[in-house]
């Protein structure tokens, strides 16, 4: 399911911010086709509606389970960083058509992911973008005041470590490999998926124990 | 093809570590180089492979020739002028090989 693309070619319809003002464009036809669809008997309303429930439920788990692996086993985590759609294809996540670059912290890095045309993002690792990835004030002020925007999630980036913004404005989609606390040494993978939360695989927050 | 991040594009312009600068242009239509770093020098930070022209794709074409598309690394204060951050800041953006030029 690639709803990146269809992003890509309408930026403008997710640009705003969302249920202010009248339905777009594209809002108005994305819901035709859905009536012609039900009225035809090829979906349900009600099949749409769990699809939905089912992407936000099963998705933002994966992300979480795949970095406590990297942060156990060190050759898998060589392999994220090298080619992130065949480590999570071991894994047993199937990120379809997207490429995946997994982008480490360091205590010289902090990366933090932002997509300025639309709202790419790995859906299929991470589920439905939150919806401040989506809006207007993240996409333009974080490429420009990335440590600004930090502050605002709570998160200090000191001034000698470098913020590295990723911008995925085409074909790439990121996930950052955030560096594991001090404090979980000896944690099961389970316990250490708990920490990680969405926000921290794209970069506005730091895992803590 | 592979699928991959790091798919090689044999035929292409530029390698890692080259400085390159965007394009400075406002063609009509729909592209994928956001204004704001159009005009800006960077380096060269990988070779993502060679992907189908989203340029075309848009307006239902098949998308070929495939363009290269490149990651450049680009210095904040080189993006933004008036950057409030520390020089050691960097930015790094998907730019197509037609959207580039040599530095």
């Amino acid at each position: 399911m690639s709803h990146d693309h269809h992003d890509h070619d309408h930026p403008k319809a997710h640009g705003r911010d969302f249920d202010e003002g009248p339905p777009s464009e594209y809002e108005i036809m994305s819901r035709a086709m859905q009536e012609l669809l039900e009225a035809k008997g090829v979906v349900s309303a009600e099949q749409i509606r769990r699809r939905m429930e089912q992407f936000e439920a099963d998705f933002p788990h994966r992300g979480a389970k795949v970095i406590a692996h990297a942060w156990t086993d060190a050759a898998f985590r060589k392999r994220l960083l090298e080619d992130g759609k065949a480590a999570c294809a071991e894994f047993g996540v199937d990120l379809e058509a997207d490429r995946l670059i997994a982008v480490e912290n360091t205590p010289e890095v902090h990366n933090i992911v932002v997509c300025t045309l639309c709202s790419c993002y790995p859906r299929a690792l991470l589920g439905m973008p939150p919806t401040w990835y989506k809006s207007e004030n993240y996409r333009k002020r974080v490429v420009r005041e990335p440590r600004a925007v930090l502050r605002e999630f709570g998160t200090v980036i000191p001034e000698d470590v470098t913020v590295r913004v990723h911008d995925s404005n085409a074909d790439m989609r990121y996930v950052v490999v955030p560096m594991r606390p001090a404090g979980t040494e000896g944690w099961s993978e389970e316990k250490l998926a708990r920490i990680i939360t969405r926000d921290s695989l794209v970069g506005v927050t730091i895992p803590k124990p | 093809m592979k699928v991959s991040a790091y798919t090689d594009a044999p035929a292409r312009r530029f390698s890692v570590g080259e400085r390159v600068r965007v394009k400075r242009s406002f063609p009509p239509g729909h592209r994928r180089t956001p204004h704001y770093i159009r005009g800006k020098h960077g380096v060269v930070e990988r070779v993502c492979g060679a992907f189908p022209n989203p340029e075309e794709l848009a307006y239902g074409f098949d998308g070929e020739p495939k363009r290269v598309l490149y990651r450049v690394r680009f210095r904040q204060k080189d993006v933004w002028s008036d950057y409030a951050g520390p020089e050691r800041d960097w930015l790094e953006i998907e730019i197509y090989e037609h959207w580039l030029e040599k530095a």
